[in-house]
């Protein structure tokens, strides 16, 4: 689960790290109380799950409450990379330190802006810490040469001495050191103990009045610690508010479904059958609408719950059924879509291709209710150019 | 000749007395291979259809001479599953438990390399391991496999199962198939069971199923120009995933534009190894590097 910003800074304090005063506003008025509540100037958010947020028009500095109204007014409903804006973060604006060492182009101080992470190099198989003098833009724009990485054995763990050392390879300001060694202990614990699988500062800055703070908060939460997290509730309720609400509905039938933009739903078994689904029917020119595996054990009621989702978007305009049965029967599978048929009213037709165990089983059960709505297709190929061409009508 | 595993593979299943683990262990045992025993603290000198279950699986090993343990037990208890296989003497371990969190993953897998390095860990999250006509641990309809000449690595499970049907439809066997699982830190790699096809007799040809996420399938590609001779099939899974979204598995996800479907099959390309358009193009492929 990503964290909006403000989320991931109510998750930083929880471990110590310095975050601004701030509050979360969802409408104009709400913005200017929450500003006049911290003292001006502030900094008008928006909150979404994706970067890009500066250059698209989403953070704004505001001097008065006018200031404020005119630009939650603008932010608010702003689409950022497909992402509507519907919450706001207003937060005390920060004094930044400039640096003694660090120029511009035009040979200006730059600002003491950092960038600090912590995630799972999945090919080491260890914790990566990044950490660069050079915040406050993408890090992938950052050159290698300027970023200090630490991989950190999780049985180990990170020392302080180790951290020091990093921080010094990183070579931040003396003034920065010793409140990033704590903000960067922090944060560690925060990536650990806190089950993140992205923990990221960007930029962590230095003030002007010589303290270290976390202007933005980038958090992954590893949903499969779900369980030992009860705190995590809140942010799922905004979460599923925020989100999309084809992938709310499925998520609440406890089906793995992610939206995507095309006209050919797509049912199939297996996280690896269902991505092969999407990518044959965009190769044989159709647009997927989404991506759903319906898992191991196929019953009826998992068909159901399946169809039920696909029909709620009234994008689609055919369904792909691709099942490949394992241990799981097709016979099974068969019956499973005959009583989603006649459970409920499908707005588009079925195409299934059934193979492997019992697939002529399955397949002669599904013949004997062949029809408009539901053809029949021995391969994938075939078949995803059939939805393909049914979705074009 | 089978990797990892062979007829005489002789499995304890942790979790066995559990509904998921009843069904598998008896339904791999039912396809022969020799499930010895099972382990539940509260069920000890009680029976499964037969199979002793005993409080640890330090007994088991001693009283049975098991020398796999499959894992099928629910994720909070799965961690501790897999250490206690390998502090009992277990040299091969198979995890299909899903949902283990990714920093128990890294944990696990660390711990096991510094206090085992002898013990190989499959999965977590994979579909187990299937060597046709000599033993099944896990989860891979054995109906759609048969004993031959191609050795099958894969992350996920029912893209595998897509592949042995594809192979045993057009008359050719497979030697070993195995899933290594489609979480962030699986304990055994492509590099791994790719080192093991290209050194087992047996094995003629290679079928490499990968997805996006990670650079695993990169690495394979750069072990697979100096270290393979034996021909690679590939498929991967996921080209139009869209970036950020997890597709399914855990670790089926494009971070930051990396481990993306078109990366992972140009690095394999560039190895020399065949990659097939979609799982069903696999079968013909193979066919072609066998010269059949």
């Amino acid at each position: 689960m990503d964290l909006m910003e403000y989320q991931g800074k109510q998750y930083f304090a929880r471990f110590g790290i310095p975050i601004s005063a701030g509050g979360i506003a969802d409408s104009v008025e709400e913005a200017v109380a929450q500003a006049e509540r911290i003292g001006y100037p502030v900094v008008v958010k928006a909150q979404v799950t994706t970067g890009g947020r500066g250059k698209a028009g989403g953070i704004k500095l505001a001097n008065t409450a006018d200031e404020v109204r005119f630009h939650a007014a603008n932010i608010l409903g702003m689409d950022i990379r497909g992402h509507i804006v519907r919450r706001l973060w207003i937060e005390r604006a920060s004094q930044i330190a400039k640096s003694s060492t660090r120029f511009d182009e035009n040979g200006q101080p730059k600002a003491e802006e950092f960038y600090a992470s912590f995630t799972l190099d999945r090919s080491a198989k260890k914790y990566l810490g990044m950490l660069s003098v050079e915040g406050g833009v993408e890090i992938e724009s950052v050159p290698d040469a300027l970023i200090a990485k630490i991989h950190i054995d999780p049985i180990d763990g990170l020392s302080e001495d180790d951290c020091r050392a990093w921080i010094a390879a990183a070579n931040l300001p003396e003034a920065a050191r010793e409140g990033a060694l704590s903000v960067l202990m922090a944060l560690y614990r925060c990536y650990t103990e806190g089950d993140c699988e992205l923990a990221e500062i960007n930029p962590l800055v230095l003030t002007a009045d010589g303290r270290i703070l976390a202007l933005d908060a980038k958090v992954t939460l590893d949903d499969a610690a779900r369980e030992r997290h009860p705190e995590w509730s809140e942010f799922e309720v905004a979460a599923v508010a925020a989100g999309d609400s084809r992938e709310a509905l499925a998520k609440e039938r406890g089906l793995q479904y992610v939206g995507l933009d095309g006209t050919v739903g797509i049912i199939a078994n297996g996280a690896g059958l269902a991505m092969a689904t999407v990518d044959i029917v965009k190769q044989v020119g159709g647009a997927p609408a989404n991506f759903l595996d319906i898992g191991g054990g196929a019953s009826a009621e998992v068909m159901v719950n399946a169809l039920s989702v696909i029909n709620a978007d009234p994008n689609v305009r055919s369904i792909f059924i691709n099942i490949f049965g394992g241990i799981t029967r097709c016979d099974e599978i068969a019956r499973g879509i005959i009583e989603a048929i006649n459970r409920i009213t499908l707005n588009a037709p079925i195409v299934a291709r059934i193979d492997g165990t019992n697939a002529a089983e399955g397949r002669a059960i599904l013949q004997a209710h062949e029809s408009e709505k539901l053809i029949m297709l021995p391969d994938m190929l075939s078949a995803a150019k059939k939805a393909v061409e049914l979705a074009g009508k | 000749m089978a990797i990892f595993v062979n007829e005489h593979t002789r499995v304890v299943v942790q979790g066995l007395t559990g509904r998921q683990g009843q069904f598998y262990g008896l339904r791999n045992r039912a396809y022969g291979t020799k499930v010895v025993a099972g382990t539940n603290p509260k069920k000890a000198g009680t029976f499964v259809e037969g199979i002793p279950i005993f409080a640890t699986v330090a007994e088991a090993v001693r009283e049975t001479g098991a020398n796999a343990a499959f894992v099928i037990v629910p994720a909070a208890a799965a961690v501790a599953s897999i250490l206690e296989a390998a502090e009992s003497g277990v040299p091969f371990i198979v995890c299909v438990t899903e949902h283990i969190p990714t920093h128990d993953q890294a944990r696990v897998y660390n711990r096991l390399k510094r206090d085992f390095p002898h013990v190989r860990l499959l999965g977590p999250n994979c579909a187990g391991i299937l060597a046709p006509g000599k033993c099944n641990i896990g989860f891979t309809p054995t109906e759609v496999a048969m004993p031959g000449p191609v050795g099958i690595v894969s992350r996920s499970g029912t893209l595998a199962y897509q592949a042995l049907y594809e192979l045993t439809q057009i008359g050719i066997g497979q030697s070993t198939c195995v899933g290594i699982g489609g979480d962030p830190v699986p304990g055994t790699s492509f590099i791994d069971v790719l080192a093991a096809f290209e050194a087992d007799p047996e094995t003629e040809a290679i079928v490499m199923i990968g997805e996006i996420g990670g650079s695993a399938e990169e690495e394979a590609a750069e072990f697979i120009k100096d270290h393979v001779t034996k021909p690679v099939i590939a498929y991967i899974a996921g080209m139009e995933a869209p970036p950020g979204k997890r597709m399914g598995h855990a670790g089926a996800i494009i971070s930051r534009g990396k481990g993306t479907a078109k990366g992972k099959t140009e690095a394999l390309k560039a190895a020399g190894v065949r990659v097939a358009m979609n799982p069903t193009e696999i079968g013909s492929l193979v066919k072609q590097a066998l010269g059949r």
